[in-house]
């Protein structure tokens, strides 16, 4: 059994990659609009999503 | 006075007006370098194909950098340097047939909330997973220094994801405790921490068993409903939120020097002079300077007919302004108009209604006392009967694990989360699993008029007695105005030469055929001879031709739900602040008891009393002078169309005109309370059976484990049934 120890830092490797790939994606804010990703993979000329601006209002950046 | 010649077409609804570039500004928010962003509103796209020609149409617009729907939210985010930009925009999405409202960002509060726990989600799956896998290793025999590997590295993995996917738990449990209550979470909390340190020690002295899978696969299973419970209450929010705006945002300001200003509604200080065009809302509190036109009361005092204005007239914030232009004068700043005043009532009332505890609060309040005298007697007879002290605390803590209330934690929010779906899918928001609970209790319902009983514009009566000759000749002349009585007849025009339209805000629509002079209006003013006529009238040349009479369209399927309701020994009531012989109408037709000419504190005094006298009442109403009734009741409904704070003050929210909601609602929500009561059954039932047997000390990991999946997975497929089930007399 111990023989195949070098198993386990193997899977953690793995799942941890997994869920880093989860967490990256939650914040690239792929899950925002579920229905909308099943319709898009239809257009062909869609467009990628726009770089996550930070959505902070800025009251100096206001021109009046 | 406004002034429409032949070639101009009948004016649009006001609905696909296209809001002012200062308007737009002050809705947006700005990302820096000059690029603002802002959010809409589009209630019709449906499918795919409207966010490809929406996208497409838009993608052609100067000035506009970036625009985005997300299908989901049925919303659509633009990104711009010119305000122009968004108004063409806009004004594109009105002509594909999508008309869009602007509306605020949202609070990025919510979302924040969201991505944590959903975080934690994603942590606790993958320390459970993980630690499960390692622990099937010592179920299947392993021993020795292998056992303490496996464990070693479980504890491990558990360290940092009881941390971090805790956190919820934690926090709630210490803001429970700060102000001396327990909720749910406590005993969760004391079972994770205790577990996870016998379970360390357990590592540390080499023992056969540890709890490492046990407590991240709870917190793993606790961590799903409150992602579900989170997700329902977050999507009925949003869609509240999408709802058209009724409060104004700023006004033209004509300054001193003749030039015009949009200002927010903040910036405007009595005396200021406004310009209102028709259509438009009265910002705040004000008198008529100049012009004529009709006010549509509806929203702030339950009025269903419009009310004339002309110089001098006085003015109630919130109103809406249906033909003519105004010149007004601000006689209140915002914060002194009759919005402000309501919402201070609201937060009075609020403020005085008696905190309901949630039922898995209560239940918690046994629950926990009960579970740790239990551990502890566990403890104690153990000792006494000359275990040693490692094995007397392994017996309490798996005492404390085996009944953890993993099903308890899951029981109600399942429920709610299933019950909000079948709402949702029927137009219903609720805002809150507890507004559920509360709806299961009421006994009386209490209804406003104007807007809630009725759909707040008039319809015609006896349509059919009038001959459709004349009644073509008025529909052709009421489609030049925005009256609400107009747009009732409107879509019975017919062909008309007519020529010279004018309307005269207040008095009515004029026109000439030929060398005949046509007036539909009041009747004192289209009729020559004075005659005591009353209504609305179609003239010729002075001579009567017709009379209209309108009243306020009942809402589809009133009867039916109201005939529901009381069926179900429900008490129903409407609270009006409409005229008395308006209001016994629709009662006697309804068959119901009613107060009419009720000023907002009359309705807020007559639900103390009911609540004083142990009822428990459902407050249904729309209007501004509805809002701290829907404070002060045990539970509230508003339909959308509904001033913004009676909507936010609502427990749930109806988007559809029909009343078959509340039934639909109603009958939900007692089902939900039976289906609640059996999980909570269910689940000590469990605890009934497990308890002894952990009190006997006959509690493996593997024991555990398989329990507490089983009693999650049987309380899960229960609060499932409710998908299934069918509202009785339901269409």
């Amino acid at each position: 059994m111990s023989g195949f120890f070098y198993l386990i830092p193997i899977s953690l490797l793995l799942g941890t990659g997994g869920l880093a790939v989860f967490l990256w994606s939650l914040k690239a804010k792929q899950y925002e609009d579920l229905e909308g990703a099943a319709s898009r993979i239809l257009f062909e000329d869609d467009v990628p999503l726009a770089d996550a601006v930070s959505a902070e209002p800025n009251p100096h950046d206001r021109d009046e | 006075m406004s002034t429409w010649s032949l070639d101009l077409s009948p004016p649009e609804p006001p609905a696909a007006a296209v809001p002012g570039e200062e308007e737009i500004r002050l809705a947006a928010h700005a990302l820096g370098g000059g690029l603002m962003q802002s959010e809409v509103s589009v209630p019709s796209i449906h499918c795919g194909a409207c966010v490809r020609r929406i996208e497409t149409a838009l993608g052609g617009i100067k000035g506009l950098e970036h625009a985005r729907v997300n299908l989901s939210t049925r919303r659509l985010t633009m990104r711009w340097r010119a305000a122009g930009a968004m108004q063409e925009a806009m004004a594109t999405l009105g002509n594909l047939g999508y008309p869009a409202h602007l509306f605020d960002p949202p609070a990025r509060q919510g979302d924040q909330t969201f991505r944590e726990l959903i975080t934690a989600l994603a942590v606790a799956g993958f320390g459970s997973m993980n630690i499960m896998m390692l622990t099937v290793g010592v179920w299947a025999g392993a021993e020795g220094s292998t056992r303490d590997v496996l464990h070693i590295l479980s504890g491990l993995i558990a360290l940092p994801t009881l941390l971090y996917a805790g956190r919820p738990f934690y926090r709630s449990a210490w803001t429970a405790l700060r102000h001396g209550r327990t909720n749910m979470d406590v005993p969760i909390v004391i079972g994770v921490v205790l577990a996870f340190l016998l379970s360390l020690y357990d590592t540390l002295i080499h023992a056969p068993h540890a709890y490492f899978d046990a407590v991240t696969s709870l917190l793993f299973f606790l961590l799903i409903g409150r992602v579900l419970d989170h997700m329902m209450r977050e999507r009925a929010r949003s869609a509240v939120r999408g709802l058209a705006r009724l409060t104004t945002r700023g006004a033209l300001v004509l300054s001193p020097d003749g030039t015009r200003v949009y200002r927010p509604v903040e910036e405007i200080t009595p005396g200021v002079t406004i310009l209102l065009a028709a259509g438009e809302r009265i910002p705040v509190d004000a008198v008529v300077l100049k012009g004529a036109s009709d006010i549509d009361v509806s929203l702030v005092n339950g009025e269903s007919a419009p009310l004339a204005a002309e110089e001098g007239t006085v003015l109630r914030a919130g109103t809406l302004n249906l033909t003519g232009p105004l010149t007004i004068r601000a006689t209140a700043a915002v914060q002194d108009s009759f919005l402000s005043e309501m919402m201070r009532m609201m937060e009075a009332a609020e403020a005085g209604r008696s905190v309901y505890r949630r039922i898995a609060d209560r239940v918690a309040d046994y629950y926990a006392p009960v579970v740790h005298l239990a551990a502890l007697a566990a403890f104690v007879g153990w000792t006494l009967l000359g275990a040693d002290l490692h094995q007397s605390v392994t017996v309490a803590i798996a005492v404390l694990i085996i009944t953890c209330p993993c099903a308890l934690g899951l029981a109600v929010p399942m429920v709610h989360v299933v019950a909000a779906r079948r709402l949702f899918e029927n137009g219903v928001m609720l805002k809150d699993g507890s507004g559920l609970e509360r709806l299961a209790e009421v006994d009386t319902v209490l209804f406003d008029k104007t807007g809630t009983l009725t759909l707040g514009r008039p319809e015609l009566v006896d349509a059919q007695a009038i001959d459709p000759e004349v009644l073509g000749i008025a529909g052709g002349l009421a489609g030049w105005s925005r009256h609400p009585q107009s747009l009732a007849i409107s879509h019975a025009a017919r062909d008309c030469d007519f020529t010279d339209v004018v309307e005269h805000p207040g008095l009515g629509i004029e026109a000439r055929v030929g060398e005949d002079i046509y007036r539909l209006g009041r009747a004192g003013w289209a009729l020559q001879s004075a005659t005591d006529a009353k209504g609305t009238v179609l003239a010729r040349n002075g001579a009567m031709l017709a009379t209209f009479f309108f009243r306020d369209a009942l809402r589809p399927d009133a009867a039916q739900a109201i005939g529901a309701l009381k069926q179900r020994g429900l008490s129903v009531e409407i609270l009006s602040g409409d005229r008395r012989d308006v209001v016994a109408a629709l009662a006697a037709e309804l068959d119901i008891g009613f107060t009419a000419e009720m000023l907002p504190d009359d309705k807020l005094a007559r639900i103390e009393a009911l609540a004083a006298a142990g009822h428990k009442v459902l407050m249904i109403g729309d209007g501004l002078n509805d809002g701290p009734a829907l404070a002060a009741a045990h539970v509230s409904m508003a339909p959308a169309g509904a001033a913004d704070v009676g909507r936010n003050a609502a427990d749930f929210v109806f988007l559809h005109a029909s009343l078959d909601a509340i039934r639909l609602a109603h009958a939900i929500a007692r089902r939900s309370a039976r289906l609640v009561k059996a999980n909570l059954a269910l689940s000590i039932g469990y605890n009934v059976i497990a308890l002894p047997i952990a009190v006997l000390g006959y509690v493996t990991p593997l024991v555990a484990a398989l329990a507490m999946s089983l009693s999650s997975v049987i309380v899960v497929a229960n609060a499932l049934r409710l998908t299934g089930f069918r509202v009785r007399g339901a269409r």
